[in-house]
């Protein structure tokens, strides 16, 4: 019973921004690094992000936000797992995201933030030391 | 032997032998392998006249125009729009003032998207990436005090591109400019949204026959206007190489082209306004080679494959844009190297239009410092350096000659398999070119993974503490009021009217009529971009893009 099943990550993309070229390399990097990746697909409301983690009993969810929309998406993904009891769902992502937002979202309950020029093994690094399987 | 085989078993292999060389990937950007030198030899078995031809002659490869820019310099173009419409406005008015000679327009996301300010789907987009735009209020405010008549404008938007067009000219109509002095562009091209930038309502079907009705509505009544910019740049800013850029630009281009012919228009009469829109990325030589390539294959397919007569219809003429993807967070000065160079490709590669990307961009819109500093890049190539004084300098080149073949046989391959599959719509719902750049894409960050290519900056000559740079923020408060005033204003209209051009709109859509004429006259009793686009998502239900990564 103490082999954790494999980790789960939903990575998705809110909002309308169409920008999907790092979304892809990451889920496709962290599928390579042997996790369980779901994409969301483009143009996801924060609703749909969050019911899609709570039904594929996702441990982390990724968001990738390259159009300045950041701290309102973020923000209402979070607020949304808290309403829905999934608050213990990881959220970290990256973008196009100035250092004083970063700060703000961090401090607001975004675990990680990832910004221009980030290597995919940190990313993964980021997932392998911090996101834990649900029991 | 050969004496380039000679000059290398004499002269070059010793040498290497006791003196290697660097260990680099010698191969383009692209992966093109490339030899450590090309010679006369390179180009035997060519015909100057077939290849090449005289700038302003059939195949173009040397120029679309007899004169180049010994007649008219390429025209500079700052991609520009953030925030309110009159923020834009202004920023407009300063790029004017500081010899910038077209206008470029970036709209925010939900404009983009079909969304007005007042959507709940707009909520934190309105005014970020580019200006808020819901009606026709909005429109006369970006565009207040810039006479349509003398100022050609660009607007990149799609799949609201008919919305933007109809507002347009009912501004242009205000200001007493009459449509056949309108001169313009539309990003319009649905094909390659669904390709690279994704910003769609509804599937390709009905996305291609509106870009058709607004080919074959310019083609009647706005003459001098570009309906649509067949646009490579996303497709190379998704992650593509210079040779997917090249290949799946021209078959979208082809896609157009079959779509107005089904459509019942000749050849002739609206291939002329069909215009393009490119990536210059870092590697030099590739780019350049990429330009005098889109121009020799698009000439061929027009005089070939559709039987074009007039020289207007194969002569790909096109915008360029420093490549947004290389520029790095870090270090961001150095971003302005990387712009001066690949705008000189774009020179060289004989563009008809420019936008050098600012070095903020990574972190945001530019601010008007930095936006000055790259239109002044512009400038001085025009006017210091000498290199718009002659035509197409680097013709003849053995390398670069040796590179625009190569980079349209690998181009030409692409498009017979797209041709194979039963054209670009097909290939898109198979999901061929989406799946080509996710793989290229990849390829390209594992090598940066990997420290297999150089970014200074990023993996190479990088400073552990950096100075911060200043950039533009968007006030949250642009929201808010955007919102009221579109709330405001949509209070204040005749609801009846309103009703009766959705009603006629979604006739249009259902009757295959050209949608143009009827969305002219809603937008003048003030619809909005959001009310047509929910007529669209009616009528042509949305779009789901396949799941590939």
């Amino acid at each position: 019973m103490t082999a954790a099943r494999t980790v789960r990550v939903v990575v998705a993309k809110p909002g309308l921004d169409g920008h999907d070229r790092g979304a892809k390399i990451v889920a496709r990097a962290l599928r390579d690094a042997g996790f369980e990746v779901i994409y969301t697909g483009l143009h996801q409301t924060p609703e749909q992000i969050v019911a899609t983690a709570i039904q594929e009993d996702a441990d982390a969810i990724g968001l990738s936000v390259l159009s300045g929309a950041h701290n309102y998406l973020f923000k209402r993904v979070l607020e949304l797992l808290k309403e829905k009891g999934a608050g213990d769902v990881a959220v970290f992502g990256g973008g196009i995201i100035p250092p004083e937002d970063i700060a703000a979202l961090k401090a607001m309950g975004v675990r990680e933030l990832f910004t221009p020029g980030t290597s995919t093994q940190d990313i993964i690094r980021f997932v392998r030391e911090n996101i834990r399987a649900a029991a | 032997m050969s004496d380039k085989r000679e000059w290398e078993e004499r002269t070059y292999r010793p040498f290497v032998a006791k003196s290697p060389e660097r260990p680099v990937r010698f191969e383009s950007l692209s992966g093109l392998p490339l030899q450590p030198l090309y010679t006369p030899e390179d180009l035997e078995g060519t015909s100057y006249a077939e290849r090449l031809g005289h700038p302003g002659e059939y195949p173009f490869t040397r120029g679309v125009y007899p004169t180049m820019y010994r007649g008219k310099l390429w025209t500079m173009r700052m991609f520009a729009g953030f925030g309110r419409p009159e923020d834009t406005n202004a920023r407009f008015k300063y790029l004017l003032e500081q010899g910038q000679t077209g206008l470029s327009t970036a709209f925010d996301m939900p404009a983009l998207m079909g969304y007005d300010a007042d959507h709940p789907r707009a909520r934190g987009e309105v005014g970020k990436e580019g200006v808020s735009i819901s009606t026709l209020d909005d429109f006369a405010r970006l565009f207040a005090d810039i006479p349509l008549g003398e100022v050609t404008t660009s607007m990149t938007i799609n799949c609201t591109a008919s919305v933007a067009l109809a507002m347009y000219l009912a501004i242009a109509e205000k200001q007493g400019v009459a449509w056949d002095r309108v001169g313009g562009t539309m990003q319009n091209d649905m094909l390659k949204e669904f390709i690279a930038q994704k910003e769609w309502i509804c599937p390709p079907t009905p996305a291609v026959r509106i870009v058709t009705d607004m080919i074959e509505f310019t083609a009647k009544h706005v003459p001098r206007f570009n309906p649509v910019s067949i646009s490579g740049y996303h497709i190379r800013e998704a992650g593509s190489t210079a040779v997917q850029e090249l290949a799946f630009t021209l078959a979208d281009g082809l896609g157009y082209v079959e779509a107005a012919l089904a459509r019942g228009l000749a050849i002739d009469s609206f291939a002329p306004r069909l215009s393009f829109f490119f990536d210059i990325h870092n590697d030099f030589f590739e780019e350049i080679a990429k330009l005098r390539a889109a121009r020799r294959m698009w000439a061929r397919f027009m005089k070939e494959r559709y039987g074009a007569k007039k020289a207007e219809s194969m002569r790909l003429r096109t915008h360029t844009q420093t490549a947004g993807v290389s520029a790095t967070a870090q270090q961001p000065l150095n971003n302005i190297a990387r712009v001066a160079v690949q705008a000189l490709a774009a020179v060289l590669g004989g563009a008809q239009s420019l936008h050098t990307n600012s070095y903020d961009e990574t972190w945001a819109l530019p601010t008007e410092e930095a936006v000055t500093v790259a239109l002044r890049t512009q400038q001085i190539l025009a006017e210091e350096t000498g290199v718009a004084l002659t035509i197409d300098p680097l013709g003849g080149s053995y390398y670069l000659e040796t590179l625009t073949d190569q980079m349209e046989a690998a181009a030409l391959e692409y498009i017979r398999k797209i041709d194979a599959m039963g054209g670009i719509v097909r290939a898109i719902d198979a999901g061929y070119p989406q799946k080509e750049i996710a793989d290229a894409a990849y390829r390209y960050q594992l090598m940066d993974d990997r420290n297999e290519k150089v970014v200074v900056g990023v993996n190479r000559h990088v400073m552990k503490e950096e100075r911060p740079i200043k950039f533009l923020k968007i006030d949250e408060a642009v929201e808010l009021e955007q919102i009221e005033k579109v709330k405001a204003f949509k209070a204040a209209r005749d609801v009846g009217k309103v009703e009766k051009r959705l009603k006629h709109l979604a006739e249009a859509c259902r009757r295959g009529q050209n949608v143009m004429p009827v969305l002219i006259d809603a937008v003048k009793d003030y619809v909005s971009l959001g009310e047509v686009s929910d007529v669209y998502r009616q009528v042509f239900g949305l779009y789901r893009e396949p799941i590939i990564f």
